[in-house]
């Protein structure tokens, strides 16, 4: 890990009517981190995923990613910028092949234009060849290529949440978002998207910001943790003192 | 790396094979359609649909472009075709002495049909893209019936002085005498050459045939296909929706308006009434789509051929004409979209499992910016 920070939020925050559904949000990630974020439900979490990949413009404060200010963007300009996302209800081009998801993901990376596609030229089949290959290489590392010509909306839950992951690597971010990765998993398959996660903060180099409620999860892989409660930061620390500070289980359990 | 190589040549070559089964089937069918036609199999009735099925595909699929892999009802694809035929048939009416070669002509008006369409099809998708649904098909509907009220309504003639144009009568131009009548309000153009031909609207349809799979199998489709199946992630993956859904949206007008320049260079008087160019053209195109199979282009072809012929196969039996039709659809719908069929014809290879598949998903949906992120 080094000491670059990839992501920083300033005072962030946003006004829904008179909601303020999230305020004076500050956070600051290192390169290579794990950092979670937690809190009960309506607490804000997603929104602030939203205001990070432009979903949202923010009322107040701003984010900056490797310096640059990402809020206010447009989500197709903040994801260009280096910010990749997962969604809580998985969101996957189900009518496509396993391989054209991730293909969609490289959009960006490998170019030529729509004539050179309609007419096949050199560049065209270049391209695809080199598309392909590098799509091939990303589902080995998620141990989805031999589904590839699957149709998404066949796989298995647990693989959909994969290749959720692994298209949003395809766009090579600086910063991956998973929103509640572990949602609607059994022990069994959150214990391998675990190994999972590591594998992708290990293998990619890659800086990684999760939601999730699977406190097992959390207190496994986080090194960071987050607390938010009504659109407030609680506690904020290294998970071991955050999980046991009286104040955050008390927001979870109650009084 | 070389399995990763083997893989990614194994899925070049399989959309290229499926390419070439659809344009080799349409090429039989030429085929086995001309030696009938030299042996004389086919009667003089027959013989009249053979270009009407051709701008019948070419619409079809064209459509099949918004509907299936966009994902957006569109209603206003007779609307294009009107705009198609009218500049294509202007062009060859006043260029008919200044380019005495009848293929240069053609070729020409062909092009000049398509762009003029394309033209239309990018300048009402900017604002008309940004609805979906209901919405979408409910506008594409009224600009299709605009642009037919416009054009079977105007009179355009030129002279000397140059063009005249009016919406009340032809006297009102105030024509000089060397003038000449365009378009005649409601009458339409008259004289335009006959250039269709079966052998023109084949190769047309392959072109389009190509085109279209091509721009499917390449990255923009590709783009095109991501924003249909979940627009929030794709903007999430950087994918520039407006751009791609505008890009199908005139690809798919500037093929209506080829099919739009063989149907006015195959008919005498060129007019735009309800009865060509109205909506219930544009649902039956729709219908052409629906029952070939949304997302399947070679079986828009099939729908847009077999429906267009039945009509005519069955006048002999005229009081059960529509009966047999309707039952056909209904067999139709069956076999391209009850699941038991996509399951046999899956097991039979003759079903492409990825691309099309399960068609419930498929069917235009509302992208819906607003719901739960």
């Amino acid at each position: 890990m080094s000491d670059e920070v990839v992501l920083k939020a300033e005072n962030l925050g946003v006004q829904f009517g008179g909601l303020k559904a999230v305020d004076n949000f500050n956070i600051e990630i290192k390169k290579g981190q794990l950092y979670g974020l937690i809190g009960p439900n309506g607490a804000g979490k997603t929104t602030i995923f939203n205001l990070l990949t432009g979903v949202y413009k923010p009322t107040e404060g701003y984010a900056e990613l490797c310096g640059k200010k990402i809020t206010g963007l447009s989500p197709v300009k903040v994801n260009k910028m280096g910010v990749a996302r997962t969604f809580q209800n998985i969101r996957l081009f189900s009518q496509m092949s396993v391989l054209d998801n991730v293909k969609v993901g490289l959009h960006n990376r490998y170019k030529y234009g729509t004539f050179q596609g309609i007419l096949r030229l050199p560049k065209y089949r270049k391209t695809e060849r080199e598309m392909d290959a590098e799509a091939f290489r990303i589902l080995k590392i998620f141990d989805l290529d031999q589904e590839a010509s699957f149709m998404s909306s066949n796989l298995p839950y647990g693989k959909q949440r994969k290749l959720e992951i692994a298209r949003a690597l395809a766009t090579e971010p600086k910063l991956l978002l998973l929103d509640e990765p572990a949602a609607g998993m059994n022990p069994n398959e959150t214990a391998e998207l675990m190994d999972t996660i590591k594998l992708v903060r290990d293998k990619f180099d890659m800086t990684i910001l999760l939601i999730e409620h699977d406190m097992h999860l959390v207190s496994g892989i986080c090194e960071q943790l987050t607390v938010l409660n009504f659109g407030q930061v609680l506690c904020q620390g290294d998970t071991k003192s955050v999980l046991t500070n009286p104040e955050v289980v008390k927001a979870y359990l109650g009084d | 790396m070389s399995e990763l190589a083997k893989n990614s040549k194994k899925n070049l070559n399989k959309s290229v094979q499926s390419e070439i089964t659809t344009l080799l089937i349409v090429a039989v069918a030429f085929v086995i359609v001309e030696i009938f036609k030299s042996v004389g199999l086919i009667n003089s009735h027959v013989q009249g649909m053979l270009v009407p099925l051709c701008y019948y595909s070419i619409v079809a699929v064209s459509l099949n472009l918004v509907v299936g892999i966009l994902g957006d009802l569109s209603l206003g694809h007779a609307g294009f075709m009107c705009v198609g035929a009218y500049a294509s048939s202007i062009f060859s009416v006043v260029t008919k002495d200044a380019i005495p070669s009848t293929w240069l002509r053609f070729t020409l008006a062909i092009i000049l049909g398509g762009i003029f369409a394309a033209i239309f099809g990018f300048l009402i998708g900017i604002p008309v893209l940004r609805l979906s649904g209901d919405y979408l098909a409910i506008v594409t509907l009224a600009f299709g019936e605009i642009i037919k009220n416009i054009l079977g309504s105007i009179y355009v003639g030129y002279d000397s002085n140059g063009i005249h144009m009016s919406f009340e009568s032809t006297s009102s131009l105030n024509l000089e005498e060397d003038g000449k009548l365009l378009i005649n309000g409601p009458l339409g153009i008259s004289g335009t050459p006959k250039n269709a031909t079966f052998e023109v609207g084949v190769v047309l349809l392959l072109i389009t045939l190509v085109v279209v799979l091509n721009f499917i199998n390449s990255r923009g489709g590709r783009a095109v296909m991501s924003v249909r199946d979940n627009r929030i992630a794709a903007e999430s993956v950087g994918i520039n929706v407006t751009k791609y859904k505008l890009i199908a949206f005139t690809l798919s007008a500037f093929f209506a308006g080829i099919a739009g320049v063989l149907y006015s260079h195959n008919i005498a008087v060129l007019a735009a009434s309800s009865k060509n160019f109205g909506y219930n053209m544009s649902i039956l195109f729709l219908v052409f789509v629906v029952l070939g199979g949304i997302g399947n282009i070679r079986g828009s072809v099939i729908a847009a051929v077999v429906l267009t012929l039945l009509p005519e196969l069955l006048r002999s039996m005229n009081d059960y004409r529509m009966l047999i039709y309707s039952i056909v659809l209904i067999l139709m719908m069956i076999f391209t979209s009850s699941p038991k069929m996509i399951e046999y014809r899956e097991k039979h290879g003759l079903h492409r499992k990825v691309k099309a598949g399960n068609k419930k998903n498929n069917v235009p949906k509302d992208a819906g910016g607003e719901e739960n992120v």
